[in-house]
């Protein structure tokens, strides 16, 4: 799948905002005055500035509006509703953090459930698709909420809890990279399959493209055909395992709480995240590259 | 709304004669000429006469090669357009209610005025169905030519499918799958028409006719009557003093 730089970013971005958002909703921490003025307001530029990136990869974003409507069946609009029902939700927490109002935690309570839904939406529009046999399987949502966790932990500056998820995540890392890097094969499919010419009618055998239905790349291609850089996979993973993983798994621990520390640890883990990301879609592999012979 | 209808009056669809398809690419043709001024915006081209020439299309002409473990290989082409599925994956994605499939023919459509053009129909479609139009942001897929099929201003024979009126093979059939007496049920049933990719659950409504077996000549030996030369008359006389010599 083609890595869209406003998808990764705004995955990223609002995945760690919302995982922050959700450790602020439950009180950990409960900052007041301005420091909770400059937490809430990482958490919520965070979360609002990815869901505002995700509109650049639209074709018609002014019709944004439309995107709340399906909740019945779209895990897209289900994000679109969960992530402004959390904004909202955590607004009064915020303000009351923010002006020493001391209104009671329970809305904070609601609103980190509401974040949490937000990433499981977010990773179930991938993990829904048949299409894509990388992404549809558990490992994709458990992925998505333990980067929420992690990241979040970091900004929240929970130590315990940053270095448990970052342990975690490696884990789940390593175990996404295992069971997906035998996703496609383990699904059978092959251009036989896909067309029936190696399997179906009288007339069976090997099959092969004999030549392409058009000269030039389609949008199919751009799109679900991403062949270029493939070959920086281990070294990304690398990048990937360190920076998300093992690095706050073992820095936030041993560091000091402090800004400072905090602030190079998240940045850390961002780098693994989105190393993380870019891998996540360009390793995604589409059944719909079989008929062209590629994938 | 991107709800499925549990239920569909008719199920209207092609049938496609893998057999008799030449890959001519006049249904290529005639469903981009149809769609440059029919349903919805004009399917366009980007860069059309110069170095990098793309565009949107609703129908695809694809061209394999067949190797069986015996004989000669087979060249099979091989349209690729929307099945129209029963269970469209395409359909619950859509996050706006622009992606959705009629109730009273099984067609599949998009209301482009509500398409924010996100792209996921695309990535829940097996068969690369749908493509992005790149002038006006909004997902293009083939509609059964439904401005062709009821428009009571055509003549009849013209209201079918384009693909279909033009292929001049007659490698395209057009009916109502709901209706087992219809051409394309019978089709179906005599050529067995199959599904693609039937084991991701989305049961087309269009069938693939399998190519027929060709006949061919007894290749097993073909220089053995070379070898078995009875000569006659004056040459049969003449072999048979010089064999004796």
């Amino acid at each position: 799948m083609h890595p869209a730089p406003s998808v990764i970013v705004f995955t990223v971005l609002s995945g760690m905002g919302f995982g922050l958002l959700a450790f602020l909703g439950a009180g950990l921490p409960a900052p007041s005055g301005w420091a909770a003025f400059f937490h809430w307001g990482l958490g919520y530029s965070l979360a609002v500035g990815g869901l505002l990136a995700s509109t650049f990869h639209l074709g018609n974003p002014q019709r944004f509006l439309r995107a709340f409507t399906q909740w019945r069946s779209s895990w897209l609009s289900r994000e679109a509703i969960a992530s402004v029902a959390c904004l909202l939700a955590l607004a009064p927490v915020a303000l009351s953090n923010w002006l020493g109002f001391g209104w009671p935690r329970a809305l904070g309570l609601i609103g980190a459930v509401l974040a949490l839904a937000t990433i499981f939406c977010t990773a179930m529009i991938y993990a829904q698709l048949k299409t894509i046999p990388r992404w549809n399987h558990w490992t994709t949502p458990a992925l998505f909420v333990a980067f929420a966790g992690a990241g979040g932990a970091i900004l929240a500056g929970q130590s315990g809890a940053g270095a448990v998820m970052s342990a975690l995540l490696l884990a789940l890392l390593l175990a996404a990279f295992r069971i997906g890097d035998g996703a496609f094969a383990a699904r059978a499919q092959t251009l036989g399959t896909a067309t029936g010419l190696g399997t179906i009618g009288p007339v069976q055998g090997t099959v092969r493209v004999f030549e392409q239905p058009h000269t030039s790349p389609n949008y199919l291609m751009r799109e679900m055909i991403y062949l270029v850089a493939r070959k920086h996979v281990q070294k990304l993973r690398s990048v990937t395992l360190i920076g998300a993983g093992i690095a706050p798994a073992l820095l936030l621990p041993l560091t000091p709480p402090s800004l400072l520390g905090f602030a190079v640890i998240a940045l850390v883990h961002l780098t693994g995240a989105f190393a993380a990301r870019w891998l996540f879609f360009a390793q995604a592999e589409h059944v719909v590259g079989l008929y062209y012979g590629q994938r | 709304m991107t709800s499925l209808p549990t239920h569909t009056e008719k199920k209207l669809g092609l049938a496609i004669d893998l057999d008799t398809c030449v890959g001519c690419q006049a249904c290529v043709t005639a469903c981009k000429g149809w769609n440059d001024q029919g349903y919805g915006a004009p399917l366009s081209d980007q860069d059309p006469y110069g170095a990098a020439p793309s565009g949107a299309f609703l129908n695809r002409v694809h061209s394999y090669e067949i190797t069986p473990d015996q004989g000669a290989a087979v060249i099979v082409n091989f349209p690729r357009s929307c099945l129209h599925c029963e269970d469209a994956p395409c359909v619950p994605v859509c996050p706006t209610g622009a992606s959705y499939k009629r109730v009273e023919d099984g067609i599949v459509l998009v209301n482009e005025d509500a398409c924010i053009g996100c792209g996921l129909c695309a990535w829940a479609c097996p068969y690369g169905a749908r493509e992005m139009d790149g002038d006006v942001g909004v997902m293009k897929k083939c509609t059964l030519c439904v401005d062709r099929i009821y428009n009571e201003h055509l003549p009849e024979e013209d209201r079918v499918p384009a693909c279909v009126r033009t292929c001049p093979t007659g490698a395209r059939h057009f009916g109502d799958f709901a209706d087992p007496d219809s051409t394309v049920s019978q089709l179906a049933k005599q050529r067995g028409g199959y599904d693609l990719m039937p084991d991701l659950g989305t049961r087309p409504t269009n069938k693939y006719l399998p190519p027929r077996r060709k006949d061919a000549p007894d290749m097993s030996a073909p220089l053995a009557p070379l070898l078995d030369i009875q000569a006659t008359g004056f040459a049969g006389w003449l072999d048979k003093v010089l064999g004796k010599i």
